[in-house]
């Protein structure tokens, strides 16, 4: 074949972008493909396909959408957290003239693949699956407000996990950090496909999560029922709500920001270049608008997830439901307006940098009286020391001190000094896993008995609790020392002996944590094989408050049979208390969503455009470009959107339901 | 059990092994007031944190669930002395920390003049500051003393109890200028002049480095600072001096190409123009300096012939080679040199696309002239000067 038929084909993929050079990179692709084919292979063997395409890849249900996220979370995590065990493993080693095992080339990748991959893919499915599956049942509602859409965001969020995926086996990844700053990343010295990789992987992803944001919005503010007003929503709603509003405010900037720095790679415009006029520094501005919100994106439903279980393990209603709720809307206007403090050192004035310095401060005043307002739950509540609940306890007493080194880093002087140090890595670990993976962590253990009808086994959720929560403090502490000693971020190897002690610690930290998230995989599995014992039939394990627990576990997939009406803020509990009697008879049809495959076609379309875009395929850009036009429009065509669930159904599953509640006492 | 008790040491170990907190015992005045800003902010806060934690751990111990004699009100949810209290102490915390902010951050501005030399030492106003011109280059440190004449790569020094001014840029990509002893960072970038004013208080040698990721020699990115007595500094003045060599812009544009792990280098005689040359991106002889550009713009710009000249004005060294679609760079390398008035012999270069390095090397720098020169503005828009 000619050379440029070749060239046209595969545009810069050849042979060599493989990474047959590099022994991790190919043991990994070999465990990766003996798992993938054992994998493929079992579910040919089981003949699970078809009910796989119908019953989940294809479904518009906004619970299965939200457990799909979370799966795409943990898997995502395992592989987040495998480069983070080499970073720690890299930096415990490369000391006394040893260069560590990761040559630049590969470190400088991992380090970004890393933060990518734990916002983007990890932090982002767990908090979008868990808003996707409690908050239409908290508002009692039948589903989202656009069920396709629905399916369609997750599917765009997995095309931007597998080309991040890809790169790692296909190409490289970034080499530029996690926000990919110009000049660094502009196509003058960042040439290779690692960017490309970056931008098409975060440009996919986007449109999943600005459409889910877009999606959540409407369904909380339309579709909530009878009776609750906005002040009678559980805060877990509330701060969805607000999450989605920063998510529809924030993120098209980033697109914007990620489309202006591909015009600069791709056709030479000068957005970004330290040449004619262009200014790297508007790219920092301009992703740190996006990035700080970001942070908040994530930790608001993580202090959503923290009241409802304060709450319901307290015994006792939320205290100060109206402050919280003040309180979010406060932090979500505020987090617009603190972004430079991630650049103090770029050289604004200092009347400049003392106003970002001070409205960052300001955020810690709601901040705090949140974390008062579940003190002051506790306070004269009774305790219940389940899994949910120590995960509660344990971010109370975590988050606090990384809020205190966050408001001290937005003290501009400070800053100064700590910037970009390793005191500024263990900061943001310490709100980021003390806030939004514990709260994560916190919202499975206390919601999974609702998606799947048993409760997860409490040893080794106990097992990953101490692990992960000792394993946090062992990595990260150090790293707050080390900051102090004036240690910087990202670097590969060290000439100075005496902080290797701090690194060792560290790594041994991480491997704790490896062993926390180990035993939550063992919890899920034990929990599964021991699910009769931990089986739940009244769907409120937990003697809870919100409208979730008043159905069945799992619920049926019309969620409520009749549309609840709600009269109190804790509206199951009020339910309870007033003497609720399920309704036994009077059931009808139940109009709801069919199932589409669009969605998944699109995503697929959508990912074969970016990977054509990355290796300069133009005919597989364009095809793939046309495709997802013709799939789009011819979509709409489809008629069969929707289908009734027969009345009879109903009644047999409610029957059904009558008679485990039966059983049951 | 043995290894057991080997991990529980580990902590201890750490503690003891001669750790050098420099950050919170630094040797420059600046750097000490951050660290005292640092400590004041944290102990401030400390004054809600520590109740919080501890609160935290005695409800959830006194309101656990087996504690039967604790009382229980599950319809307590509301107080309004509580909520005053819970958003005006850290409401009053904040304030104090602001009003700190406000005053450290305009104090402690690199950019401003130091006013002393240490907490019992005013400035003297008639003695000149150190000037001290840096450049961040792929993956090494330029260090330019004007005022003596000299430079030097990968080390820096600076007479004791003498005010330092910094002028920083970069050659290619962000860095971050950052000495923990002396004085918090500041970022240096290509194009761009970031300021550091700041003083060393006792001798000794300190580490300096770059704190921003810049690319694949980014860890071997580090260099010594001397903090020297006069006699000392002159005497490592004389050493550079004798080393000999001259940096001129040949030399430049040799050492700003990429290399790691650069050991220190000194130079007896510098350019006395490159660090303009190199903050205007124009070290490369055909290259128009960003500060003739900009009074071009001043005057309203080119018009549409300057649209076209944009080979003297490209700068990121490789960027067009992997632009795909974008247009190759296009120039009009004659209408404007004295040797081809009417570019008749060098219109038919065509540009390289694989623009490396030194791509314009053979054309001649636009002379500053035509500015003034009103026959060069060929597509100029009648102006008034007003």
């Amino acid at each position: 074949m000619s050379p440029d038929l070749l060239k046209f084909i595969f545009g810069r993929l050849g042979i060599d972008s493989l990474p047959f050079h590099e022994p991790i990179l190919v043991g990994t692709f070999v465990m990766v493909a003996l798992g993938g084919v054992t994998l493929l292979a079992g579910l040919t063997y089981f003949r699970l396909w078809g009910y796989l395409w119908r019953e989940w890849f294809t479904t518009v249900d906004h619970k299965r959408i939200g457990i799909m996220y979370m799966i795409l979370g943990i898997v995502m995590l395992l592989r987040g957290f495998a480069d983070a065990l080499m970073m720690r493993a890299q930096q415990a080693l490369a000391f006394n003239g040893s260069e560590g095992f990761l040559p630049a080339h590969h470190y400088d990748q991992v380090f970004t693949a890393h933060g990518v991959i734990m916002i983007f893919f990890v932090a982002m499915p767990l908090v979008t699956g868990l808003m996707n599956y409690v908050v239409p049942l908290q508002i009692g509602a039948r589903d989202v407000s656009f069920p396709f859409l629905n399916n369609f965001s997750f599917w765009m969020t997995v095309g931007g996990a597998v080309l991040v995926m890809a790169s790692l086996f296909i190409g490289e990844f970034a080499r530029t950090g996690w926000l990919a700053y110009p000049p660094l990343s502009n196509i003058g010295y960042s040439p290779d496909v690692g960017v490309d990789y970056y931008i098409w992987a975060l440009q996919v992803a986007g449109v999943g999560t600005t459409l889910s944001g877009i999606n959540l919005i409407c369904t909380i503010v339309k579709l909530r029922c009878p009776g609750m007003t906005m002040m009678r929503m559980p805060v877990f709603t509330w701060t969805s709500l607000c999450t989605n509003i920063l998510i529809v405010a924030s993120f098209p900037v980033l697109t914007v920001v990620l489309a202006l720095l591909s015009l600069d790679r791709y056709v030479g415009t000068n957005f970004f270049t330290n040449d004619f006029g262009g200014s790297p520094m508007m790219y920092v501005n301009l992703i740190w608008i996006w990035g700080h919100p970001e942070v908040y994106i994530l930790v608001l439903p993580a202090f959503g997830i923290f009241s409802e279980v304060t709450s319901t393990f307290s015994g006792k209603r939320l205290f100060g439901y109206t402050s919280m709720v003040y309180a979010t809307v406060v932090i979500t206007i505020l987090s617009y307006l603190v972004w430079l403090h991630h650049f103090f050192t770029m050289g604004s004035g200092a009347s400049v940098n003392s106003f970002f310095g001070i409205t960052t401060m300001i955020i810690s005043i709601p901040t705090g009286a949140k974390m008062f307002n579940w003190l002051f739950t506790m306070y004269r509540g009774r305790i219940r020391y389940e899994l949910p609940m120590m995960w509660t306890i344990a971010f109370m007493l975590t988050f606090v001190i990384g809020g205190m080194t966050g408001v001290l880093l937005a003290v501009p002087p400070a800053d100064f000094v700590l910037h970009n140090s390793l005191f500024l890595i263990a900061h943001f670990h310490n709100v980021i896993i003390g806030g939004v993976v514990f709260g994560a962590f916190a919202g499975i253990n206390y919601w999974f008995p609702k998606a799947f009808g048993f409760k997860l086994d409490p040893f080794w959720g106990k097992m990953s609790f101490w692990f992960w929560v000792t394993g946090f403090y062992m990595a990260f502490m150090p790293l707050y020392v080390l900051g102090l000693m004036g240690v910087t971020r990202r670097l590969r190897v060290f000439d100075d002996p005496s902080l290797q002690i701090w690194f060792v610690i560290a790594a041994i930290g991480a491997g704790l944590v490896f062993l926390g998230i180990l035993s939550m995989l063992m919890q899920f599995a034990v929990s599964f094989l021991k699910r009769e014992q931990l089986k739940d039939v009244t769907g409120d394990p937990w003697d809870a408050r919100t409208l979730e627990w008043a159905t069945s576990s799992p619920p049926p997939d019309y969620n409520f049979a009749f549309t609840p009406v709600v009269h109190d803020n804790d509206a199951w509990w009020d339910m309870k208390k007033r003497g609720y009697q399920r309704p036994l008879m009077g059931f009808k049809s139940i109009h709801m969503p069919r199932s589409t495959g669009t969605g998944i076609i699109l995503a697929g379309f959508a990912t074969a455009m970016g990977f054509g875009l990355i290796w300069y395929m133009w005919w597989l850009a364009a095809l793939s470009f046309v495709a997802m036009l013709a799939v789009g429009i011819g979509h709409t065509f489809n008629y069969h959107r929707d289908f009734d669930i027969p009345a009879d159904d109903v009644i047999r599953t409610e029957d059904s339901r009558t008679k485990l509640l039966a059983g049951a006492k | 059990m043995s290894r057991l008790k080997i991990l529980a040491l580990l902590p201890l170990a750490a503690a003891l092994s001669g750790c050098n907190y420099i950050v919170l015992a630094p040797a420059g005045d600046i750097a000490a007031q951050q660290r005292d800003l640092v400590i004041i902010s944290t102990v401030l806060m400390l004054l809600i944190v520590v109740p919080v934690m501890a609160l935290t751990v005695l409800f959830a111990w006194r309101y656990r669930q087996s504690n039967t004699s604790a009382r229980y009100e599950p319809d307590w949810d509301h107080s309004t002395k509580l909520e005053l209290v819970i958003w005006s102490a850290p409401l009053l915390i904040i304030v104090c920390l602001g009003a700190l902010t406000w005053m450290g951050t305009h104090l402690l501005d690199p950019y401003r003049n130091i006013g002393r030399i240490h907490a019992e030492r005013a400035v003297d106003q008639s003695k000149a500051p150190l000037d001290v011109d840096v450049v961040a280059l792929d993956w090494k440190w330029l260090f330019i003393y004007p005022d003596y004449g000299i430079a030097t790569v990968n080390e820096l020094a600076a007479p004791v109890d003498r005010p330092i001014n910094f002028h920083i840029t970069a050659s290619s990509v962000m860095n971050s200028f950052y000495i923990p002893a002396l004085a918090g960072q500041i970022y240096a970038m290509p194009g761009m002049e970031t300021s550091l004013h700041a003083v060393i208080n006792h001798a000794g040698t300190y580490r300096g480095f770059s704190a921003n990721y810049s690319g694949a020699g980014f860890s071997g990115m580090h260099f010594n600072f001397h903090g020297l007595d006069d006699k000392g500094f002159d005497a490592w003045v004389a050493q550079a001096k004798s080393a000999g060599g001259s940096l001129g812009r040949a030399e430049y544009l040799q050492l700003e190409k990429p290399s790691e792990n650069e050991p220190v280098r000194r130079w007896g005689t510098v350019d006395a123009d490159l660090y303009r040359l190199i903050l205007n991106m124009c070290v490369e002889t055909g290259k128009m300096c960003q500060s003739e550009m900009m009074a071009i713009d001043a005057k309203g710009g080119n018009g549409h012939e300057g649209l076209n000249n944009t080979l003297p004005l490209s700068y990121d060294k490789y960027a067009r080679r992997g632009t795909v679609l974008g247009p190759e760079p296009v120039f009009v390398a004659g209408t404007c040199t004295p040797e081809a008035p009417q570019g008749q012999t060098t219109a038919s270069i065509k540009a390289p696309l694989d623009t490396a390095p030194l791509t314009g090397a053979g054309l001649k720098r636009p002379t500053f002239a035509p500015l003034k020169s009103s026959s060069f503005f060929i597509g100029q828009r009648p102006k008034s000067d007003s």
